[in-house]
Parts: C-alpha cells; structure tokens; sequence
C-alpha cells in the first residue's frame, strides 16, 4: 500500500483505533505502538473495507479463489521444494519418495498436483465473468492485459511443472513441448536449447525448468499479482448491472462469499484426491496412500517407446489442435502451435479496445463463449480418439477386420469382393475407417496399461531393502528381468517361440502361429508333462512347429513311453519332478527326485541320447539335461545352441545368440542373455505384497 | 496518493459494518471457511516436513575396518575408513567409507584401542599432530593426547570418544561405529 498524507494517516487510526477498541489495557497499547511504527490498522482497514457496489455476490469470487489456489500451490510448492532432488539421476527417486515413503507426501504432492488442473479450471471461469461483465473496459484496460500475462504465467507454471518429475510421461510431453518451441522462427533452435540447457535433454533441463517453476515464473507472478490487486483496488469492483441490493463491505460479506468457494474448491481438490481411497475401501482392498493423488510414471527412459504420451488434460485441445494441421508438414504445426495460438492471445489482448463499442463487446463475449467451447470440443474429440475403444463394439467389425485380412488391403481384391459396386466400397471403406480408429484407440489403451505396470514395478523395486542404486531408477530398470526379459524376449525370440499360458483365451492362435516350443513355464515339471505327453509333444507347444517334429524326441515320447510296461505313470512323473529339480524347481519329494535322475541317467532310457553326470553318454545327440532348465544352462543354450552340450548339429533354427559372427559382436550380450533367463525362470525382485 | 481519496469518496466507512450481530457472525463463518480451505495444505506440509523426525540411523554395530598386520604397534594412531552399506534416503550405496577412526596398539600388544575421528566439541574432523605427537581439531584447536585424553585448556568438552573394539582370531579389527552428541561433557550416543 501507498504512502497516505499524514493527515489522513491520522484520521483513520483514531477511527480504527475506535473500532478496534484499541488503545487501553496492554494488548491495546502494544498495538499503538506497532500502530504507530506501521499504521497496520489503516492498512488492514484498507483492505477490508471495500466497497462491493450492488452487494457481495457469488460472481465476483473466482480473483479470490485464483488467489488462494497459488497460496496453496505456494505453500505445498515449498514443502516439496525441501524434499525434491532436480537431476536426471534423482528426480525421479526424491518424487518416488516423497510420494510413496515421506508422511503425508501424497496428501501434499495430490494436492500441488490437483490444485494446479484446478487453477487452469478457476482463470478460465476467471476470464468468462472478466469478459461477460465488461470488466476489460475503461480504465480497467491494463489491469485486463496484466491478467492475460498471469495466465500465461501459471500456464508455463503448469507446462514446466510437468516435467519435475523425470518420469516417461512428462519427459515425453516436455520433448513435444520444447521442440514446438524450436519452430519459431529465427530464434526458436536457440531457444529451445536455452531452456532445455543444452543440444539434448538433462540434468539442465531439470535444473532449468526446476529454476522456471520454482522461482522465475512464481516470482514474477507475484509481482504482477500485486500490482493486479492494487490496479484492481484503484478502480474498485466492476460491479454486474443492475445493482440488486444496497452496497457492502468487502469485509466480511465478500470475504465469506469467497471463503466459501475457497472451501468448495479444496473440497473438490481433496475429493479428486481420496476418491480411490474411497472407491478402494468400498470394494474392500487395502488402500495405498502412494497410490492416491498424483500419478508418477516409470522413470523417463529416452530408449523405451511411450505410446501412452499425451500433455495434460487441459493442453489436450492444443495437442489434438495441432492434429488438424497434420497433412501440413512442419509449416502445419508452426501454423497450429505457433500462428493460430498467437493469433488468439493477439484479439484477447484487443478485447478492451474492441469492447468500446457494444458490437466489440458482444464479439468479445462471443469469442471467449467459442473459445472455450473450441477448446471443449477438441478436448472431447482428442478424448475420443483415445478412448473410442472402451465403449464401441469392436466385434461387430468382426467381418471388416477378416476381409482386410484376407485381402491384404487390397484394393483390387476389395473392389472385386463387392462386385466393381462402389457404394459397397464405400461403405466398407466408412467402416474399416472406423476400425482403424478402433484400433488406435486400442492401441494408446494398451500403451495406458504397460506404462501402469511399468510404473508399479519401478515403485516395487525402489521400495527393495538395497534401495535404489546411486546410478538411479533406469540402471535398476535396466538390469531388472521382469522389465526387460519381455521386452528382449519379443524382439529376439518372440518371433519363433510363443510365451503364453497354454490356458489363457486365444493361446491356440498364438502357438499355432510359432515355430519353436512355448518357453512359457519352461523349467517346471508342468512343462515337462506336457513334453512328455504323447499327444501333445508333436503340438504347437512343443516340437510340433519344429525341424524335431519326425525327430528322435517325439518317436521316443509317442512310442517308448506309451508302453505301460517299461514307463509306468509314477515313472514319467519322477523324470518331470527330477528336471524340474534341475532347473531349481525345489520339490517336496526327494525320494521321487532321485528315482527320476536314476531314469534319466539310465542308458536304456533317456540316457541312451541324453548326457546327465557321469552316465557316460556322450554329448551332441541330445542337450545334456545337468542343470537342464536353471539359469546356467539356459544362458547356455541361448548363447550357442549348436554347442555340443545342448543341440550340435541337430540344432533346428535358433540362433547363436552369444556368439558374434566372423569375430563380430554377437547379438545379445552375457548380460541380457542372463536377463532372458532369469526373466523366462521368473526369478526377480518381488516385494513381500505380491 | 490519489487512490486514498477514491476509497475515502467510496467506502463512507465510518458507518462500519451493517448490524454487529449479523456481521459477527458472518465475519465467524468467513475466518472458519477461509481457515479450514487453508488447513490442508498446511497439515499436509507440516506432516511432510516433520517426516524426518520419524528416520532412525543405522544400528550401532561392528563393523570391520582392518587387521592387525596393518596396525604397526608402535603407539601411534593411523586413521582407517570405517565401511558400511548405507542408506540415504531413496539410494543404497554397497560398502562404501561411511566414516573414520584412528587406531592404535602398544608395543608388543595385540589390543587395539579405537578412538572416533569426530571431535566431541562441535563435530569436526580431528587431525593427528605428528610433530607435537598429539591430535589436534582444525576448527577450534581442541588438543588431545594420542590415547584421546583432553590437553587444557581445551574447548571440546571432553576427551576424545573411544569406540569398543573387537579383534578376531585372524587378526580382524573390527569398530563398534557409533555417533556421538557433541558440545557436552557427557558421552552420549545418538540413537
């Protein structure tokens, strides 16, 4: 506040002092003398006693509400501050933290989180009763423009905020962000590698964005906050007309009127925070506070693909936005995230010229009304193209889904199938339109639900006794089998071994699919049953698909071991348990164990081709079945399974994994042909809960 | 300034608010709204900061540190790293020095006597002095002889803080690690 001439100085601080009742006893005194050292009464007074021409109404609380959303941004803000760690090595790790093991870190970090997506809601309503009322107008003009620049401010508040976390999500969104950035002309490359700190993204890009949310940007809001309040006193409310009631006070009519939207808007912000909690505790499960608030990703990993990106919900219309200019190339996105934006900001910052006359005013109203609901509209429409899967019928595209099979696309063909009619064409051109949308939306589902996962396991092994590595989360990810055995598992041996629950739905498509036997439980006595099952070991799941089919292995199986004579049923299942021992499948029966390794080494059993200990068989007929199954031999068998000890020359078409051709490198390495294993033993980190 | 004279034309304030009672009450229901919308945050940043109160260091326990072939015993104390896994916060670190002893044996003897490398007055790292034959504390020149008694006048409170040493059949040295409140006369262990 300003400086008053003494006069009036005076004259409020006896009328203050009246009203306060100050001035005897010793509190009163002691507030004179504060008094007079400050003149706190007349500036309390001050900011009280506003005049609220027409009386205290609900429309004028959404610049209160705004303002007690960036204090509790600022005071939830602070006290995350004091526990995160900006760099690529430990951000991700100090939010892992603060949200699963601090006390109350979720409540906190829930509510920064939430009450951020509440700040965007609160201006844009903010921005509505501005423009509806006419409140741009003269001599508000400045005040308006200042309160564009404050949203623009808590929008790079809520962009740089995104990032914080170091997790895919923000990292992938950030990428998009900042490269949009690079598309101004002239300056954008510079600019966009400024804020990232650099040709590519890290420890600055951290610190910066860190520098930006914490300190620049909030700084400067609240100076401009400051001068908004003081510009917004100056000219007193800009009441709606016609006046309804007779003038009051700011203090206390106003002020309840406000701290009751205050309160309704903490209530929604801890409502969207405790209804899982909630949901959970109706369904009966446990419920974990780390689960609760805001949402942390796997750790960013600038290697693993994330179809699952997408800006926050309400930058969601500028991202579908930029899909309209998609056929465009680069000038396309300048055009959506550059020009059209720019263009939007550059009539908002008119409004209060053009609201000089009732015509600009209607049109600003206008404006803003289709603004919104464009926004609104795209929003939906991007939540459309995501979601379209949950709630439409993908069966009933059952037949367009086989036709495009069957042909392939195929123009021709197609045509062909509908007898040269184009309007059959075309209408089945309109469905497998649909389809392909269908199965996009599918696809970002799909993409949704790995990132879940992939999230619940990095919490899981954070949460491990030897905690994180000082590498960080992504060195722990990386050597961890339960992440990456998948993903190796489909790039290299997917494309010939299924790995799937024989009993899970659509398991018989998969296997009759594969060329080489289903690793899935591969090493236990279920799997060797079923290897030693007549009808099933010439099936997909096992050699059917392979060079073995009319091999030694299956002939023994279909005609050795049906005769009930020498291969009694407790045989065949001693030979199951004694493997399924080998590959560390720890069995209750030892006495069953040793009579199955006796009927392995037997030379007139399985001995006769296979190698086990010293029963002198001599290796390259058959795999050598010592250790069959543990991590050792199938490290083995995937480095080199023309070796010796495992297929020699009978080895069907499996590569030589570990060994690099002609001297060259090979292509797995020791370390994630061992990931493989463990990952196909299912031998990884669990925590006591799973 | 001018904006003074707009809310004196404005405001009329003298008149105060409406009727008292009502405008108790309202002003009642205004602190307790605009109070409880704030008290989250603020509950949920005290909860947070008060978080550390909750941690606990790690157990005293032996840990090894070195073995007698690397302890000459000519009275002389040599500073060794004390080894440890250790935690902070969210990172595991595998066997690293987590902090320093000095040890030393007498002539012919096999027993070890372990001093801790903190000085007892403020926390700072004690040096050992080998020209003056003694330990000295950099910070604030606190002097000990070399078995760690107090020389006066001193400023550290009490005499350097020995540590239960333990030596194994093989010639193991091992150091119960511990900390210690420092600036006090007694020798209090932190938990």
């Amino acid at each position: 506040m300003s400086e008053h001439p003494g006069q009036s100085r005076q004259h409020d601080r006896r009328r203050t002092a009246a009203a306060a009742g100050g001035g005897s006893g010793l509190l009163g005194q002691l507030a004179d003398f504060f008094d007079d050292r400050t003149g706190y009464r007349a500036a309390l007074h001050e900011a009280l006693y506003e005049r609220v021409p027409g009386g205290a109404r609900w429309r004028y609380v959404w610049g209160s509400t705004l303002v007690f959303a960036f204090l509790t941004q600022v005071i939830t803000g602070l006290v995350l501050w004091s526990s995160y760690s900006a760099s690529a090595q430990t951000a991700w790790e100090s939010v892992y933290y603060i949200q699963h093991e601090m006390a109350g870190g979720w409540l906190l970090r829930g509510i920064h989180h939430v009450m951020a997506q509440a700040m965007v809601v609160l201006l844009a309503l903010h921005l509505m009763q501005v423009v509806i009322d006419g409140a741009y107008r003269a001599p508000r003009e400045v005040n308006f423009w200042l309160g564009l620049v404050l949203m623009m401010l808590v929008l790079g508040m809520a962009l740089t905020g995104y990032l914080l976390p170091w997790d895919q999500k923000g990292y992938w969104a950030t990428r998009v962000a900042t490269n949009l950035a690079g598309l101004v002309p002239v300056l954008g490359p510079a600019l966009q590698q400024i804020v990232v700190g650099g040709p590519d993204y890290g420890h600055h890009t951290l610190t910066r964005f860190f520098a930006l949310h914490a300190g620049f940007l909030p700084a400067t809001l609240v100076v401009m906050l400051v001068v908004h309040l003081s510009l917004f006193r100056k000219h007193g409310l800009c009441a709606k007309q016609p006046l309804r009631a007779p003038d009051a006070m700011f203090w206390p009519d106003q002020v309840l009127k406000d701290a009751v939207a205050m309160l309704a808007v903490m209530a929604v912000v801890l409502g969207v925070i405790l209804m899982p909690a909630l949901r959970a505790m109706l369904e009966g499960r446990p419920i974990v506070p780390g689960e609760l608030g805001a949402e942390l990703g796997a750790p960013a990993d600038p290697s693993q693909p994330y179809a699952a990106a997408r800006p926050e919900w309400y930058f969601l219309f500028l991202f579908q936005f930029l899909k309209v200019f998609e056929g465009w190339g680069a000038s396309g996105e300048f055009f959506g995230a550059i020009v059209v934006p720019g263009l939007v900001m550059g009539v908002m910052f008119l409004m209060p010229i053009l609201g000089r006359w009732q015509l600009g005013h209607r049109f600003n109203i206008a404006f803003t009304i289709a603004l919104l609901a464009g926004a609104g509209l795209l929003t939906a429409m991007a939540a459309n193209e995501d979601y379209a899967a949950l709630w439409a019928d993908r069966g009933s595209f059952a037949d367009v889904e086989k036709l495009l099979e069957e042909t392939g696309g195929d123009r021709a063909k197609l045509a062909a199938h509908f007898g040269n009619d184009p309007s059959k064409l075309a209408a089945f051109d309109a469905r497998a339109k649909k389809l392909e949308k269908i199965r996009h939306s599918q696809s970002f589902l799909d993409a949704v639900a790995q990132a879940k996962t992939a999230s619940a396991r990095a919490v899981e092994l954070a949460g491990r006794p030897e905690r994180i590595p000082p590498a960080g989360m992504l060195e722990l990810l990386r050597s961890d089998p339960a992440t990456q055995g998948p993903r190796l598992f489909a790039q290299h041996c997917g494309s010939c071994h299924a790995h799937v629950d024989p009993a899970a739905p659509g398991a018989a498509e998969l296997l009759a699919k594969a060329s080489a036997p289903n690793l899935h439980g591969f090493g236990t006595a279920a799997w060797v049953r079923g290897l030693l099952d007549p009808k099933q070991v010439a099936g997909p799941a096992y050699y059917g698909n392979t060079a073995h089919k009319d091999g030694d292995m299956v002939s023994f199986v279909q005609n050795d071991l049906t005769d009930a004579d020498t291969w009694k049923p407790d045989d065949i299942e001693a030979v199951a348990v004694a493997l399924a021992a080998e590959a560390g499948h720890a069995a209750a029966d030892a006495a069953r164990i040793e009579k199955g390794r006796g009927l392995i080494a037997d030379g007139e059993r399985c001995g006769s081709c296979h190698a086990f200990g010293g029963n002198g068989t001599e290796a390259g007929a058959a795999p050598d079945l010592v250790g069959w199954g543990g991590r050792d031999w199938l490290v083995g068998i995937i480095t080199d399974p023309a070796h010796a000890r495992f297929y020699g020359d009978s080895n069907d078409r499996m590569p030589r994994f570990g060994v690099g051709r002609e001297g060259g490198a090979p292509v797995l390495s020791r370390r994630e042909i061992e990931l493989v294993a463990d990952w196909l033993r299912g031998d990884w980190y669990r925590s006591a809960q799973h | 300034m001018q904006h003074k004279q707009s809310t004196q034309g404005r405001t009329g304030t003298a008149d105060g608010p409406p009727t008292a009672r009502r405008g108790f009450l309202t002003q009642l229901a205004a602190v307790l709204c605009g109070g409880l919308a704030t008290l989250p945050p603020l509950v949920a940043g005290v909860w947070t900061v008060l978080d550390p109160l909750r941690r606990r260091g790690a157990v005293a326990a032996f840990l090894p540190v070195t073995d007698l072939a690397s302890l000459p015993d000519d009275g002389i104390p040599r500073q060794f790293a004390v080894i440890a896994d250790r935690v902070d916060a969210w990172t595991g670190f595998a066997s690293e020095p987590i902090g320093a002893v000095y040890l030393r044996r007498e002539k012919g003897s096999d027993a070890v006597e372990a001093l801790s490398a903190t000085c007892p007055h403020a926390g700072c790292f004690v040096e050992i002095e080998s020209q003056e034959r003694c330990f000295r504390c950099p910070c604030h020149n606190s002097k000990f002889t070399l078995d760690g008694g107090i020389v006066a006048p001193s400023p550290s409170p009490r005499a350097m803080d020995g540590l239960e040493c333990r030596v194994g059949k093989n010639g193991e040295v091992a150091v119960k690690w511990q900390n210690f409140y420092s600036g006090v006369a007694e020798k209090v262990a932190r938990p």
